[in-house]
């Protein structure tokens, strides 16, 4: 066990899984040379070479659509995205491409590929590029994906990623990559689809992912103090959800709150809710409750960014709507 | 954008109404809550109040038109501006509204702050608003939710109202036929679930007689010390006027009597037995086209002379047709009075949800035993009406005992 930061142990999770399967390569901007935007790929042109470590132009829809070509013929592709607001030009390939090609084949040709970046807001990058973009990702069938909020869960659920014979999507974050934490060496595997309980309580699960469970986190701390129990529950896949977890934590506490740093309409959250308004009516005490970014793009001013963000004031507000302390 | 003016719904039956008189006119300025014409619904000409501010843009309904609950009447708006649909939203007379709308009248007339009638049988008695996890912990401990106390948004009630529930409301059990005086209950009435022999009598009774099973109790009561009182209390008031009559004192006991036997002091709610802890007493009153019930409220704390001047002004006002609906819904036992009229006794029909009503017929002189002689006495004759899934024959009885005692003993009413 290592205190590492998250790009480290993405960084582990990378170099482990390229020694251990030479058909594993990374492809993206400045991934070689430069060693990646965020230092994610430190060290590793030098120990694997431009064959399989390989910058591209500013080109995502070209180096994704390589990726599925190389996915296709056997390989197992790693595309970066310098962040996701730029995938945003490779949905094609991801979507139409990655996503349907199992199904569209009779399921001749699986696609095992990972396409992964920062997702979500940093701290003033404006609206184009300060956006959390899984409820898209994850409302496509074919695709699966994670979002990491630890070191450690960043390692196991690469990992996992780049074993898996499914495209899958790693949502990382911009803000989490200095994170650090303890992270277990060598085969240290996070299945996708496992949600984890980060935090034991019994009046209200916080449910959260990746750079929300810091926000549920606090709020939990600060509710303690209110002597509320919070559990925060971190999702840690999106799709697929770990239902079970989330059902099991609602029926212990009565109630929940879902807190995501997308827009609320159509988001995450909103899944989470029919989950628990369906399978565990029974045992809701109070309506669910969502916190989400403010329905607007992300604003510049650091103030406006800050009041239109998910934050530990809001979950704490939501959590005593939801146990009927307002 | 200028604000429609609907037909509201005035009394809690109301369908329909007849704009009898436009008390503000086309290009008049309006404040809300200015009356803007009086209409007459089921049971009284009542007052349409504007719901804005502004002018009277357009009057869509002449006087003497029956609108159903729902129609625009009219629009309310700036000067000058054009109302939408003014030939669209004209008046259906006579016809039945659509069911929506008049769902939507409904929803619309519940939030407005202007005096709105109050129904007085709460359409809730069977309807709680409850979290689903509530539900299911009352319905695992066998606790019945209209007993629970909802402190959440609205009166919901959660989990922890589940849980604070005092034992009482988890197993309620049957009143007793005998109850003490309940002046002190802090509650206006108690909700009893009913029991499988009641549904029984009510299911078989119902069944046997109509909706609602009556059976009638008789019993003759001498009103010589009654008369006597009467015209004593009378004298004392001499010329201020205010004379008592004696439907005022047959009130007054009716209520004393109520406090002693809680039992008959209930209404019937389908599945549960409201218990009332306050006496109303509905007086029936003779009107023009018909019969209407004003309301004594606290009849039980009033004095005579409260009661004799307050009846003589619902009377009033009843065949005047000026009763607001509160004034005539809400009773929990009724009296009906054809003494007047020389009828020495008859059965009334019982005014729903009340479980009893007391006939009242003509004080007679006639000769009656008293030990071996025979005597001269004023006597009066009452027949109790009674809801046979309320109210049993000894409940009934116990009830017009204590009453006829009241009566042969009017001292006793200062107890």
């Amino acid at each position: 066990m290592a205190t590492l930061t998250y790009r480290d142990a993405l960084n582990q999770a990378l170099r482990e899984e390229m020694q251990r399967d030479p058909n594993v390569f990374l492809i993206g901007e400045e991934v070689g040379v430069y060693q990646g935007a965020y230092k994610v790929s430190r060290g590793l042109l030098e120990e694997f070479g431009p064959k399989r470590i390989v910058d591209t132009p500013i080109a995502e829809l070209g180096f994704a659509g390589i990726g599925v070509g190389a996915a296709m013929g056997g390989l197992r592709p790693v595309i970066e995205f310098m962040t996701w607001n730029f995938a945003v030009l490779a949905l094609d390939q991801i979507v139409n491409s990655a996503a349907k090609m199992l199904y569209m084949s009779g399921g001749q040709i699986p696609l095992a590929i990972v396409f992964r970046g920062p997702n979500g807001a940093a701290l003033q990058l404006s609206s184009q590029h300060s956006q959390a973009w899984e409820s898209w990702l994850a409302h496509i069938p074919g695709l699966k994906v994670v979002a990491p909020a630890t070191p450690a869960d960043a390692k196991g659920l690469l990992k996992s990623a780049i074993r898996d014979n499914n495209p899958v999507i790693v949502l990382e974050g911009e803000m989490l990559y200095n994170l650090k934490g303890d992270v277990p060496d060598g085969e240290h595997i996070v299945p996708i689809g496992r949600a984890d309980v980060k935090r034991q309580g019994t009046d209200v699960t916080l449910v959260c992912h990746s750079k929300t469970l810091a926000v549920a986190q606090k709020a939990a701390d600060q509710l303690a103090e209110q002597n509320v129990s919070a559990e925060v529950l971190d999702l840690r896949s999106l799709r697929p959800l770990d239902e079970a977890a989330i059902l099991e934590s609602v029926k212990k506490t009565n109630r929940a709150v879902v807190v995501e740093e997308g827009w609320p309409h159509a988001g995450i959250g909103a899944q989470i809710v029919d989950l628990i308004q369906r399978d565990a009516f029974d045992d809701l005490d109070a309506p669910v409750q969502r916190v989400t970014q403010a329905d607007v793009p992300m604003p510049y001013n650091k103030l406006l960014e800050r009041a239109a963000k998910a934050s530990p004031e809001k979950v704490v507000a939501a959590a005593r709507r939801v146990l009927y302390l307002e | 954008m200028a604000t429609k003016v609907h037909m509201e719904a005035l009394s809690p039956t109301m369908e329909e109404g007849r704009l009898v008189k436009w008390t503000k006119h086309e290009g008049d300025a309006i404040k809300s809550g200015d009356t803007l014409a009086e209409v007459e619904t089921d049971k009284a000409v009542m007052e349409l109040v504007a719901r804005a501010d502004g002018q009277l843009l357009k009057v869509m309904v002449p006087e003497g038109t029956t609108v159903p609950v729902g129609n625009i009447v009219a629009w309310i708006g700036k000067p000058g501006e054009k109302v939408d649909g003014d030939g669209a939203a004209a008046p259906v007379p006579k016809s039945a509204p659509a069911p929506e709308q008049r769902a939507r009248s409904a929803v619309r007339s519940a939030p407005a702050s202007a005096p709105q009638p109050t129904p007085i049988a709460p359409a809730d008695a069977t309807r709680v608003k409850a979290s689903p996890l509530a539900k299911r912990i009352a319905k695992d401990a066998g606790v019945d939710l209209k007993l629970v106390h909802g402190s959440g948004p609205g009166g919901r009630v959660i989990k922890r109202d589940v849980e604070q529930a005092p034992t009482a409301a988890v197993a309620t059990t049957a009143p007793a036929v005998q109850r003490p005086a309940y002046g002190a209950q802090r509650t206006p009435y108690e909700d009893v679930p009913l029991t499988q022999i009641r549904k029984t009598i009510a299911k078989r009774l119902a069944a046997s007689i109509g909706p609602i099973p009556h059976f009638f109790l008789t019993t003759e009561v001498d009103m010589e010390r009654g008369a006597e009182a009467r015209e004593a209390l009378n004298k004392q008031l001499g010329e201020e006027g205010g004379k008592i009559s004696f439907n005022d004192i047959i009130i007054k006991a009716v209520a004393l009597a109520l406090v002693q036997h809680r039992a008959c002091n209930a209404w019937f709610q389908e599945d549960h037995i409201r218990y009332w802890n306050e006496v109303h007493i509905g007086m029936a009153v003779a009107i023009e086209d018909g019969l209407i019930t004003p309301v004594i409220r606290n009849a039980d704390m009033k004095s005579l002379r409260e009661i004799a001047a307050e009846s003589r002004e619902l009377a009033g006002r009843a065949r005047n047709r000026r009763l607001k609906p509160e004034e005539y819904t809400g009773a929990t036992f009724s009296v009906s009075n054809l003494g007047m009229f020389d009828i020495d006794q008859f059965t009334a029909v019982i005014n729903p949800p009340e479980a009893g009503i007391v006939a009242i017929g003509s004080i007679v002189a006639k000769p009656v035993a008293e030990g071996d002689r025979v005597v001269v006495r004023r006597r009066l004759r009452l027949t109790m009406s009674c809801d046979h899934r309320v109210i049993d024959g000894a409940t009934g009885a116990v009830f017009l005992k204590t009453l006829k005692q009241m009566l042969e003993n009017p001292l006793a009413m200062l107890l």
